[in-house]
């Protein structure tokens, strides 16, 4: 299905922007008249998305992210979050709840949030070349209460 | 200020407010830790009442605490947890490690969603 409208944002790797991501993509969703538990939702699983290029893609540099959200007719609505960083070895291991590389302060659960907050979450990863995620939720509104 | 304490006898309570993202996570934790090693509270809460919005790095900086807090035999507690909050924390299986503290009276509060939800 071709996409209604398509928004390209592209952002440094520092954690100063994770804020402003998440709040660029739930104003361009805005548009499909979500409820409010469904903008919270889609935050929440761009934020995970997006500290993962900050915290893993680009451990220790600053890279460049690539975000594409899409509307489409049927309500679906799209974010492609993308980095051109280290990449994932075995990627069904790493969306095991708690399964982390990086110890300590992190829980491992940034994907199965992500899984949780939206309908679909499709990973695509080369190692040495980066990783693509793409969150679909569909967005049913405020239509019918 | 993102975190601000506030003491009951030897539980110690800490407001935090705001956005608990990774970016926020890192001066949270400094400040938490900070006051707990110096206090050695043998409880201490974590209240999110304040909290507008939270990621998984939200749940990391609770499980952090925790083993600091296991190093003196402290416990931990969690209260005023959103429902997302609480769903995110449900996924960790946090319950496991720490008290979960909910409202008692909790009228006030319904009286207060129903209001907001035209
Ligand atoms: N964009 C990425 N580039 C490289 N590795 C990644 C990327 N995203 C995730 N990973 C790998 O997948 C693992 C699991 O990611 P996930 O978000 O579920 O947990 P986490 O980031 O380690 O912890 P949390 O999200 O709870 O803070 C990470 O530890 C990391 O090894
Ligand atoms: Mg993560």
């Amino acid at each position: 299905m071709k996409p209604v409208q398509t928004m390209k944002l592209e952002i440094e790797s520092r954690s100063v922007n994770e804020a402003f991501a998440r709040a660029a993509v739930s104003a361009f969703a805005s548009q499909l008249d979500p409820t409010v538990e469904e903008l919270s939702d889609l935050r929440t699983a761009v934020s995970e998305a997006v500290t993962n290029c900050i915290v893993h893609a680009y451990r220790n540099s600053v890279g460049r992210i690539f975000i594409t959200a899409s509307v489409y007719p049927d309500g679906m609505f799209s974010v492609k979050i993308r980095d051109k960083g280290c990449g994932i070895e075995d990627v069904e291991k790493a969306m095991e709840p708690l399964f982390t590389t990086l110890g300590d302060e992190r829980a491992g659960l940034g994907f199965a949030v992500m899984e949780s907050f939206s309908d679909r979450v499709r990973v695509r990863s080369v190692v040495g070349k980066g990783t693509a995620v793409t969150l679909y939720k569909r967005i049913r509104g405020r239509a019918d209460g | 200020m993102p975190v601000t304490f506030r003491k009951q006898r030897r539980k110690l309570v800490a407001q935090i407010r705001g956005e608990v993202d990774h970016h926020a996570a890192e001066p949270l934790r400094r400040e938490i830790d900070n006051r707990i090693r110096a206090d050695k509270p043998s409880v201490l809460r974590l209240d999110f009442r304040n909290v507008t919005f939270m990621d998984s790095s939200g749940v990391g900086l609770v499980m952090g605490r925790y083993r600091l807090l296991r190093t003196w035999g402290g416990k931990l507690e969690l209260s005023g947890m959103s429902r997302t909050v609480e769903r995110i924390m449900q996924l960790s299986g946090i319950e496991k490690i720490a008290a979960v503290i909910t409202e008692k009276g909790s009228s006030h509060e319904t009286r207060t969603n129903h209001e907001a939800g035209n």
